[in-house]
């Protein structure tokens, strides 16, 4: 159907010249085994801004966002072809350990994951590990004030990260991905397991973490790119060669993306002509 | 009444309250369900108000100074347990802190994905068949096997290093030493199974999470995965603990049966267990209720251990499914 005649976007559509990029990602090529998963993507991760990934199940939006800092790794049969240039170097080059590459590119998940530990030592985990020698004390807290979780546990950072609500607890992860300072910040639909109220908390957090980081958010709602992106991309699924192959389709400012998109494709997605 | 068939007025068509004969069925289901609990509970009471009454003479007679004696001797009727206790302490401690070690570190190499799934089903079922092992098999191995293989080592530390309490004898035959041997391979399963279920019981999120962070495996299952699963492990060792408390026809066979108190792990010694299975057959009836006073003291020992292993089991459960 029309999904099967659809060209494929320009190959720099993803990524403008006069653009400065944390992480320019050229992936020809995503497989899962002999799953063909994702095809010619070409997205960026503007600096000090929010890059959203939208489209609909199934379209590889967040197979690319882990493939940006090799968390796709952990699943053995993964396999991907093109590069991801993280300041200049290729992290899928030979010799680059993914451990390393996780450290500079924090991420957050769409389920809430605090760990079995309390509050302290939830967010001072990623410090240790990179053996900070600095005032632990002093970042944990400036961390957890960047993710506006401060003044809700400062009397109670003994406590296990594990009682507090939901939406504390994704803003836990948050101050925990923020405390090691990476230069950018991946979101698997952090929302999504959130009701509405904790979703416009952490929505209103990512406005103010784009100061000091580079941030790419996956997201199922429409809307909520709107209200936090400066760029999106649209991904959509190509199944006319019998299996489920996501691509991008169109990246854009927010605005443009949604009112005057180019392709069709993106038009009838965001006028909800199908999901 | 055809019309009722559709539309939103067709109550009573299809459905129907539960019959009369359906509802008896639950009744007598779950009275029959509560009968063979309660008798659960009945059955242990029982054990308990027997073993107890049993007990009792002797336990006037001897009083609390039974607990602190090293000696039994019928012929002077004379009774105390303290080497026993000693000595069921011992080994057992000892056992568990082997068997803890091998029964984490296989748990490890078994959940994190170090093998093939295949692989490690298998080498968890050869493992789990360890505690298929029957005691006296596990005895007579210590016998022909654990003995004649250790005695030269044993020997050598004797000599060379006796100074050190726990090598301070050297080793004839039946001992500690063999018996927290195979005390530990037959406590090793629990240990190694319970300590599986609660690595594999954490949800694939924190793993990701710790990857997330950028931590090698090595990492990640030290400074997430077994603190998660740290009240299961501590409760694996708990139940393993009680087991090694309670272990009876083995030890029976290979601890030596002596009444002494010693560090030495090449001196024989002697278990609760094993002295009421050796000594039980040829008892009067003055020593019978000594041996039931030991019995109590066994039985309070590994409830009291299992019932905290259970709990701490439950505590922790509720808080990592959270």
């Amino acid at each position: 159907m029309s999904l099967a005649a659809v060209d494929i976007p320009a190959s720099d559509a993803g990524i403008l010249p006069d653009r400065d990029y944390a992480i320019r990602a050229d992936v020809s090529k995503i497989f899962y085994g002999d799953f063909l998963a994702v095809r010619d993507s070409r997205i960026g991760v503007e600096k000090g801004k929010i890059t959203g990934f939208i489209g609909p199940s199934g379209c590889g939006k967040s197979t690319v966002l882990r493939s940006l800092n090799r968390m796709n790794d952990l699943i053995p049969i993964f396999r991907l072809e093109g590069t991801v240039d993280f300041m200049g170097q290729d992290i899928y080059a030979k010799g680059v350990d993914p451990v390393a590459v996780r450290r500079y590119i924090g991420m957050v998940f769409q389920q809430p994951n605090p760990f079995s530990m309390s509050i302290y030592e939830n967010v001072a985990f990623g410090l240790r590990l990179n053996r900070f020698k600095g005032d632990m004390d002093e970042r944990v807290q400036s961390a957890l004030e960047k993710a506006g979780l401060w003044k809700e546990v400062k009397d109670k950072l003994k406590q296990s990260g594990l009682a507090l609500s939901g939406g504390q607890q994704q803003r836990l992860c948050i101050a925990r991905a923020i405390a090691t300072q990476p230069s950018v910040l991946l979101m698997d639909e952090p929302c999504s397991a959130l009701d509405p109220i904790a979703t416009r908390i952490v929505e209103e957090l990512m406005l103010e973490l784009k100061q000091d980081f580079s941030v790419a958010i996956v997201t199922h709602n429409m809307q909520q790119a709107v209200r936090v992106a400066d760029t999106t991309a649209f991904f959509s699924v190509d199944i006319s060669q019998g299996g489920r192959t996501g691509f991008l389709v169109e990246v854009g400012p927010t605005k443009q993306l949604f009112d005057e998109p180019r392709e069709k494709l993106t038009r009838d997605y965001v006028s909800g002509q199908f999901s | 009444m055809r019309s009722s068939d559709k539309g939103a007025d067709k109550a009573g068509v299809i459905t129907r309250p539960p019959s009369a004969g359906e509802l008896l069925a639950n009744r007598v289901f779950r009275g029959a369900a509560y009968g063979v609990g309660a008798a659960t509970l009945l059955l242990l009471a029982f054990i308990i108000v027997v073993i107890g009454g049993e007990a009792l003479p002797a336990m006037v007679r001897e009083g609390f100074g039974f607990l602190g004696r090293a000696v039994w001797s019928p012929g002077r009727g004379e009774f105390g347990i303290a080497a026993e206790i000693w000595g069921t302490l011992y080994s057992s401690i000892l056992a568990l802190i082997i068997a803890g070690v091998f029964g984490v570190a296989i748990a490890i190499f078994l959940t994190q994905d170090f093998l093939p799934g295949k692989v490690a089903v298998v080498f968890r079922t050869i493992i789990e068949m360890l505690a298929a092992i029957p005691s006296v098999v596990y005895g007579l191995w210590g016998i022909f096997v654990v003995i004649p293989a250790i005695r030269p080592t044993a020997n050598w530390l004797h000599d060379s290093f006796g100074w050190f309490p726990p090598f301070s004898t050297s080793m004839g035959g039946p001992g500690l030493a063999p018996a927290v041997i195979v005390l530990a391979i037959m406590v090793l399963p629990t240990v190694a199974a319970i300590s599986q279920d609660a690595l594999r019981l954490i949800p694939y999120k924190v793993k990701e999470a710790a990857y997330g962070m950028g931590t090698t495996r090595w990492e990640a299952i030290v400074k997430v995965m077994l603190p998660t699963a740290s009240g299961g492990i501590f409760a694996s060792l708990v139940l393993g603990f009680g087991r090694a408390l309670g272990e009876t026809m083995a030890l029976a066979m290979i601890i030596g049966n002596a009444n002494q108190i010693s560090w030495s792990l090449f001196a024989p010694a002697n278990t609760l267990a094993a002295l009421l299975a050796s000594t039980f057959p040829e008892a009067g009836d003055i020593e019978r209720g000594a041996l039931m006073y030991a019995a109590v003291v066994l039985l309070a020992l590994t409830l009291v251990v299992n019932m905290l292993g259970v709990l701490v089991m439950q505590f922790t459960s509720r808080q990592t499914v959270n």
